[in-house]
């Protein structure tokens, strides 16, 4: 039995750094889908061509349809490895509820795959042409929007974590549940860039973001009960 | 009846291929619908009946098997 | 109530109730489509601005409106399977699925085949037209989860998250497209007035809406009868039922 004293706190807290410490052990789970993310801005270009106007006209939904890739690349393993080892059954055993450490779990997946793609994101809105004022939305929204794709994409991670071929199913089944987020988003960089105010997006999104900490780990919880037992 | 002959009926007023195309796709779909619906059901039965006279089949040898050694 | 309902969670009183529920779905679904094809596509009158392009709709509208009622109903079943772990709302669930996605496809290719004589393109990022794409995604979401399940208990309790989840999103989805529609290219196309529409064409209309229903309902009983059959296939009433044929 874990000692009486552990709080809720604690035990998020223990769950959250053994994630990312495992991740910063196998670097290449959070170079690879920063690698992948730069590689499909850099294909747009060349696909389009390299007119700055048009570029800097598309760059927001480039970069956003990038960086929903970009976070799908990572989901599947955010739970196939303690699904494996028999972690996740330990946990489900503990006296403490699911949900918790699968938020502790999801925050730990932003911090390694979203994060990093927020902090480089001005560099790719140079490539992409994108107007300074547009920079500060773009930030904004990742900032926002990259834990919602974690907790909406740990849904389907959960659902298909016992299943051999889950890594497509796993797209098929999150990326339409994206569609909101993608398109608040970019529309908040698109009237930044015309200089008008876009708070109103960023509070959609926002409200997106609490519904879904609230929800979200419990869909998991229950996701993942079907895959154990 | 809206139309005063056959041919007009099917000319659609111009629109055939349009009405045409989506009457026809819209009734190919529900009735492939409708007949894979059944014939799914009607392969279980016959499965399970497959299933059960072979069951039964295994039962009767193991009597016979069993009258041979005590007789 | 739930003394009367209880027996219906059990496989064989299910089997039962469907059987004797799927002649009246069955006489509905084929009236009603017949009366109405033949009432909307040689009596309706012809309309004064669309001509006889028009006619799509006796097919179009009612397999939109089934198409979000079979998800809703999907929805319902997948929440009863989830909160009173009922195995035969999970098969329900199951069984509502294909046919659901059969309507969406509907919905989509008759929209097409309208939208092009009247938009002049057989597709147009109308936000209607976009959920309805999405509804559909949903849709094969739910399937291929189920069927890529070994353990089909398993599968059936997924694909009942996936379904409740999906019920959460769907507003959101219809929601935020409606918003992206409007503020990306305006409302280019005028909505067409249930409301004002003529009763020689209110009624072939309805008859249609009801005919879907029926044959909504009447394909779901075989499909649900199939799944309760596949799921308790050694048992002995299966056996005697599958013997007796």
């Amino acid at each position: 039995m874990i000692a009486q004293n552990h709080s809720y706190w604690h035990v998020w807290a223990s769950v959250y750094k053994k994630d990312v410490r495992l991740a910063f052990r196998q670097r290449s789970d959070i170079i690879n889908p920063l690698l992948f993310f730069l590689i499909v801005i850099t294909l747009f270009p060349l696909g389009i061509g390299p007119e700055p106007n048009l570029l800097a006209r598309m760059a927001p939904g480039i970069i956003w349809v990038a960086a929903l890739l970009a976070t799908m690349l990572g989901l599947d393993k955010l739970f196939r490895d303690d699904y494996l080892d028999g972690t996740l059954e330990q946990l489900m055993l503990s006296p403490f509820p699911l949900s918790l450490s699968v938020s502790a779990k999801v925050a730990a997946h932003w911090t390694v795959t979203g994060l990093p793609m927020v902090i480089l994101a001005p560099l790719f809105a140079l490539l992409m042409n994108l107007q300074s004022q547009a920079l500060s939305a773009m930030m904004l929204t990742l900032l926002i929007g990259t834990p919602l794709l974690s907790l909406i994409g740990a849904i389907g991670a959960g659902l298909t974590v016992g299943l051999q071929k889950g890594g497509v199913l796993l797209s098929l089944l999150v990326l339409p549940l994206y569609i909101p987020v993608l398109i608040f988003a970019t529309s908040a960089i698109d009237t930044a860039s015309m200089s008008l105010a876009y708070g109103g997006q960023l509070a959609i999104l926002g409200a997106f973001l609490a519904v879904a900490i609230v929800l979200a780990p419990i869909a998991v919880s229950s996701a993942l009960k079907v895959s154990i037992n | 009846m809206q139309f005063d002959s056959l041919s007009e009926f099917f000319a659609m007023g111009g629109y055939a291929f349009y009405v045409w195309l989506s009457f026809g796709s819209c009734a190919l779909i529900l009735i492939a619908l409708v007949v894979s619906s059944v014939q799914e059901k009607r392969k279980l039965l016959q499965q399970v009946s497959a299933q059960t006279a072979r069951e039964q089949r295994i039962e009767k040898a193991k009597q016979a098997k069993q009258q041979e050694s005590q007789s | 109530m739930w003394k009367w309902l209880h027996p219906y969670a059990k496989a064989e009183r299910a089997y039962q109730l469907c059987n004797t529920l799927l002649p009246y779905f069955a006489v509905v679904a084929v009236l009603g489509i017949l009366v109405g094809w033949v009432w909307g596509l040689a009596f309706a009158p012809a309309d004064y601005q669309q001509k006889d392009s028009y006619r799509i709709i006796f097919i179009h509208v009612p397999s939109a409106i089934w198409s979000m009622g079979a998800y809703s109903s999907m929805a319902i079943a997948a929440l009863v399977a989830l909160v009173w772990q009922i195995r035969n709302a999970q098969l329900a669930v199951i069984a509502i699925a294909p046919v659901g996605a059969a309507m969406t496809v509907i919905a989509l290719l008759t929209g097409a085949a309208w939208g092009k004589p009247m938009w002049g393109a057989w597709w147009v990022w109308d936000a209607r037209l976009t959920s309805e794409l999405i509804l559909l995604f949903l849709y094969l979401g739910v399937m291929s989860l189920y069927h890529a399940f070994e353990d089909k208990r398993a599968g059936g309790k997924a694909a009942s998250i996936l379904a409740l989840v999906g019920v959460v999103n769907l507003p959101i989805i219809h929601f935020s497209v409606e918003w992206w529609n409007t503020l990306h290219q305006g409302a280019t196309i005028t909505k067409f007035d249930t409301s004002a529409i003529d009763p020689s064409m209110f009624w072939p209309l309805m008859i249609n809406i009801l005919g879907f229903a029926g044959f909504l309902g009447a394909v779901t009983l075989i499909r649900l009868k199939t799944e309760i059959l596949k799921s308790e296939q050694h048992r002995p009433w299966v056996k005697a039922l599958a013997g007796g044929k």
